[in-house]
């Protein structure tokens, strides 16, 4: 450690006399004391995580300067290697909070914060090293398994379409992870590096966000060839770059939430984070955290290009049930916390409360006079905006709680596109799997995508597959299938199929049970087997004219997945998971049953031995045995024998 | 060696003139009785097919196996029209020729399914012929054995009697109304015997090699069929000679070669090897642990780890094994060789069906003339009609009403193919009980005049 120490030390006095034309030897001493003592702590640059509310300060003092030139070089420091041009790097930081109170008197509030670097991870021969907002932990990752796109998510709970509307991210539930692989050549042995590659980045990320993704492998990942297209720059289309995987038993509590927190630039110390608590996320009734990293433009003109990291995290919280029967609530009974002030490193921190319906269904407190409309997956909303980097925002008190109060109950407009799924069939031997779909749409027809993928345990025969809408037979116009190879690759399912306006679709598709070896049941295998959500990916008719104009200034929550033209919007609904039983063996029997069958074996093994080696004779019974010795002596003796 | 070629010399022209009789008994007295077998048969499975048991039937496990689904052939086919290869997933196991034939004629299933137990039942005819032997050279046995031999009144209803054996028996109507493809492997394994039978070298090798090419398991009939041809062309089974040397290699030929030609055929069918492992790697490594009424599947589930590999190969080699000592016991009776090979199969095999154990259970009236040595024949017939009667109800008390659990089937499998064994074991020991007999004359004495005992020694 000391040697360590000495060696960092020795790096920084080489570094700092070449930087002292720049700034006074007293601050980088400070600096240097300073991150010696992270080093020891942490890898990401955090400036307000050891001293909380003083570095604060500091920053935002220093956040009035014209550059951040110090700053850099502060981090410059600690990688001790050279500063590239490039790494005095152009990256910000936005936070936002969405709050929409739903119709079912729940609270869905969605946080989202997003870091923008315009560096290049998968520049060839240069180490991309410098960091500053972006977290180091994850851009280590996108460089070094070649990274084009992930989207990661963990989900506790189901989002319940019909009741809650459309989520802002949808996701499924338990883990998630999709990525897109950089597709340098499309040959034979890139493609085998990217099975290679995927296995590595999913045992990387299970270490990082602290969950069992270590448990994806060839079983349960899948490579669709139509649902997941790249939300990013380019338009990668081979799919053989993709990898896609879910883990539906995946259960998400707080220790993936800390590892997920920390890689903001604020941590949960300033800032719309510090509403994250687990005590109070976790007890609600639907709980999403993601984190999605994907190449975007950096401007209209789309000429530079950067790289974007979102961090998402959607709750719903029941309070129209668990809140005591009063139809009310606030920032301070969701999250038992206040917001008090932005963080200091976003250039944006805002929190918008959808007050579409206001003032009709309830009554927000305090009021603000900034109102901003968004058109957002396929309804023009009008939203309160609270923006939290001005001092007025939190008037006397310092601190801002928002409150509102319902005053009655209104209806919902139905989603236009909803799917649910479930099993039927009775008995362990054979079932079939309904998916249903429905387009509320009043006179729209519109295509949707289909994506099923079933674990090879269930033989599905893809003759049975039946799809039909309004009673009638509905040929899907395309069919991916991909059958499942025992113990080495799931079932995968693509259709793109026509919905009808204002119908009921219904897509099922008959199965086998498979009876597994012993080893291969989990450890409560009369719990049942969970099979993926299938995932409905279409471009829904608006109601209203989409925004299709980039600006830089457009709220997060509305900007998240690109839109190309005016008339639809992209929507994806993710169905329920499944939970299916299988035949078990009994699992105390191993001994026995290698017993009686080798037995059995054995039995005929021995009957057939006995007549093959054996020949018929005529019994004769031996003499007994006083007999025989007389008979010793008659010969001896010469006189005939006795018989 | 003289005189025992002079015999079979003999053996050979009788065997033909009664031939000729049988057939001609056969044109008058038998055609009306065998008709009407066949018009019973057809219509129980004409109307099983029509009714809502058929769909019931073809689930079952006992009836369909993985290799041999109905429901796999048409997933098969539905693969191919989706332009996935149907080897690529691991649900359709049957050979190219299969896919190509069904491809044609899967409207016409029932028909294809119908018929083809009926190819079996051509079969019955001919197993007589060898048996004829016995009635004409009774002068040959010791007077006492003369009960031993069949007359050939009893001879000549044989045939009536395979043919009601398979027809009628349970387990060929319900594998047939399945439309397992068991059946069709079960016509060709009838065809080759009867081209054996009938002499045609040609045909039973190529059959032969077509069944290997379903099933790989038939490929130990090639001996019994090579014992049998060579027994026809009176050559002894002598390794010096050279003549013995000469029919076994063109025999061999025929067979491997018309085995290179399918395999080769399928190849170009589908331009490439994936049915290699998706059909015999599928065969031979067990990986599809669905319960069905042979030994594999719940040892292989309940198996460590470890010694899988080791337990695979014991139990594959376990069926192929028997050939050789069967062969040498029975190197003069090939015709029972077939009938203990086919058996053992049927039992021993990775994935049996009802359907397997009817083929070798349509002998069992050839060999009628074996029935006063069988020690318990009651029992196993008990056990298996017990069995029989219990698949279902276990099996439902285990997958639907959650009652049982897999012990319960997995002990009923074991209790059937002991009492299969017991059968088998039993039919060999009364047919090398009555070749002592007919050698050692039927009622034998102990040295001091009293009734003797036979033991095995």
């Amino acid at each position: 450690m000391a040697a360590h120490r000495c060696g960092l030390s020795l790096v920084f006095i080489l570094i700092f006399s070449s930087l002292a034309c720049h700034s006074s030897c007293e601050s980088l001493e400070k600096a240097n004391e300073d991150t010696e003592e992270k080093q020891s702590v942490s890898d990401t640059p955090r400036e307000v995580n050891s001293d909380g509310s003083i570095a604060a300060e500091d920053l935002n003092e220093r956040r009035g300067r014209s550059t951040d030139a110090e700053l850099d070089r502060r981090d410059g420091t600690r990688t001790s290697e050279a500063l590239t041009p490039a790494a005095a790097a152009r990256d910000e930081f936005q936070e936002e909070l969405v709050i929409r109170p739903l119709h079912s008197g729940d609270i869905y509030a969605s946080f989202q914060f997003r870091t923008l670097w315009d560096t290049d991870f998968l520049q060839e021969g240069q180490k991309v090293s410098h960091y500053r907002l972006f977290p180091k932990s994850l851009g280590q990752v996108l460089s070094k398994f070649s990274v084009r796109e992930l989207h990661i998510s963990f989900t506790q709970g189901f989002w319940r379409t019909m009741q809650w509307g459309q989520p802002f991210i949808p996701s499924p539930p338990g883990a998630e992870l999709w990525v897109w692989f950089h597709d340098t050549s499309p040959d034979f042995c890139s493609i085998l590096s990217v099975d290679g590659n995927w296995k590595e980045l999913t045992n990387v990320l299970s270490g990082i966000f602290c969950a069992s993704l270590n448990f994806i492998d060839l079983t349960n990942t899948v490579q669709p060839s139509a649902s997941f297209k790249p939300l990013g720059l380019g338009n990668a289309t081979d799919h053989r770059f993709l990898r896609y995987a879910t883990l539906p038993r995946e259960i998400v509590c707080t220790e993936n939430l800390t590892p997920w927190k920390k890689l903001l630039p604020c941590g949960s110390k300033a800032g719309l984070a510090v509403l994250l608590k687990s005590e109070k996320l976790f007890h609600s009734s639907f709980h999403s955290q993601a984190v999605h990293i994907r190449p975007v433009c950096q401007d209209e003109q789309c000429t530079s290009k950067a790289w974007e990291l979102r961090q998402t995290l959607n709750v719903v919280f029941d309070l129209y049930t668990a809140g005591q029967g009063k139809k009310e609530w606030s920032l301070f009974k969701m999250f038992s916390r206040t917001l008090t002030e932005a963080c200091p490193l976003a250039t944006s921190s805002k929190v918008y409360v959808d007050i579409t319906d206001n003032p009709e269904l309830f009554e927000l407190s305090p009021a603000t006079p900034l109102l901003s409309q968004a058109v957002v997956l396929g309804d023009r909303r009008t939203y309160s905006v609270y923006d939290l980097s001005r001092a007025e925002t939190f008037g006397q008190l310092r601190s801002l709680n928002l409150l509102l109060r319902w005053k009655g109950d209104g209806e919902m407009l139905r989603p236009l596109l909803h799917a649910e799924r479930y099993v039927a069939g009775f008995g362990l031997q054979t079932g079939e799997i309904h998916t249903v779909i429905y387009n509320n749409h009043p006179y729209r027809a519109f295509p949707v995508l289909l994506m099923d993928s079933v674990p090879w345990y269930l033989q599905l025969y893809i003759h049975t597959l039946t799809v039909t809408s309004k009673s009638r037979d509905n040929k899907p116009s395309y069919i991916h299938y991909q059958p499942a190879k025992d113990r080495h690759r799931p079932h995968l399912l693509e259709m793109l199929i026509q919905l009808p306006p204002h119908s009921m679709t219904e897509v099922t598709v008959q199965f086998e049970r498979a009876l597994l070896k012993w080893t291969e049941y989990t450890p409560d295998p009369n719990h049942g087997f969970y099979v993926g959500s299938s995932v409905v990916s279409a471009l829904v008719p608006s109601m209203v004219a989409m925004n299709t104009n980039f600006t830089q200034d457009q709220p997060l929550f509305s900007s998240f997945v690109p839109v190309k033209e005016e008339s639809s919007y992209f929507v994806r609904v993710y169905t329920e998971p499944l939970l299916v039983n299988l035949p078990t063996p009994d699992f105390s029997m191993p001994y026995n049953v290698i017993c009686l069958t080798c037995t059995v074996v054995a039995v005929g093994y021995g009957s057939f031995y006995n007549l093959l080696t054996r020949t018929f004779q005529v019994d004769e019974p031996s003499l007994p045995l006083a007999k025989r010795l007389a008979n010793l002596i008659r010969r001896i003796r010469g006189v005939p024998l006795l018989t | 060696k003289t005189v025992c070629d002079l015999n079979l010399s003999s053996v050979l022209m009788n065997s033909n003139l009664v031939h000729r009789a049988d057939s001609f008994f056969l044109a008058t007295k038998m055609a009306a009785p065998l008709t009407l077998l066949l018009i019973v048969a057809v219509t129980i499975r004409a109307v099983l097919f029509r009714s809502s048991w058929a769909e019931l039937i073809s689930e079952r496990v006992e009836v369909v196996s993985p290799l041999n689904a109905w429901k796999r052939v048409v997933e098969g086919l539905a693969l191919l029209d989706l332009g996935v290869s149907p080897y690529s997933g691991d649900v359709f196991h049957e050979t190219p020729f299969m896919i190509y034939l069904f491809h044609f004629v899967v409207d016409y299933a029932e028909i294809v399914f119908m018929v083809s137990p009926d190819l079996v039942f051509c079969l019955s005819r001919f197993l007589t012929s060898l048996k004829q032997k016995y009635a004409l050279e009774s002068d040959r046995y010791p007077a006492d054995c003369l009960e031993l031999l069949r007359s050939p009144k009893e001879m000549f209803y044989i045939p009536l009697k395979v043919a009601m054996f398979y027809l009628l028996n349970p387990f060929t109507i319900l594998s047939c109304v399945a439309k397992s493809t068991c059946g069709l492997n079960n016509a060709i394994i009838a065809l080759f015997i009867l081209c054996t039978l009938k002499g045609s070298a040609l045909l039973s090798g190529i059959l032969l090699a077509l069944a290997t090419y379903q099933s790989i398991y038939p490929l130990t009939l090639f001996a019994p069929a090579l014992l049998f041809f060579l027994q026809r062309l009176y050559i002894p089974v002598n390794l010096r000679r050279s003549s013995f040397w000469f029919f076994t290699l063109q025999y061999a030929f025929i067979y491997v070669g018309s085995l290179v030609v399918i395999t080769g055929l399928s190849f170009f069918l589908l331009g490439s090897w994936d049915f290699i492992p998706s059909v015999y790697g599928f065969i031979f490594s067990v990986p599809d642990l669905t319960p069905n009424i042979g030994l594999f599947w719940y040892f292989f589930a309940e198996m460590f780890e470890h010694f899988r590999l080791f337990f695979i190969c014991v139990f594959q080699i376990n069926v192929f094994f028997y050939t050789i000592p069967l062969s040498i016991k029975l190197k003069e009776h090939p015709v029972f060789l077939i009938f203990m090979q086919i058996a053992i199969i049927s039992i021993f095999k990775s994935y049996p069906t009802v359907g397997d154990v009817a083929l070798y259970m349509a002998f069992l009236p050839a060999w009628s003339h074996l029935y006063r040595f069988l020690r318990n024949i009651f029992l196993v017939s008990c056990v298996l009609l017990a069995c029989s009667a219990l698949f279902p109800v276990l099996w439902h008390l285990w997958i639907y009403a959650g009652s049982a659990n897999s012990n319960f089937y997995y002990a009923i499998t074991l209790l059937f193919n002991f009492g299969q064994i017991l059968l088998v074991s039993d039919y060999f020991y009364a047919y090398l009980r009555r070749e002592h007999h007919l050698t050692h004359g039927l009622y034998l004495k102990k040295k001091d005049g009293t009734e003797a005992t036979l033991v095995l020694k």
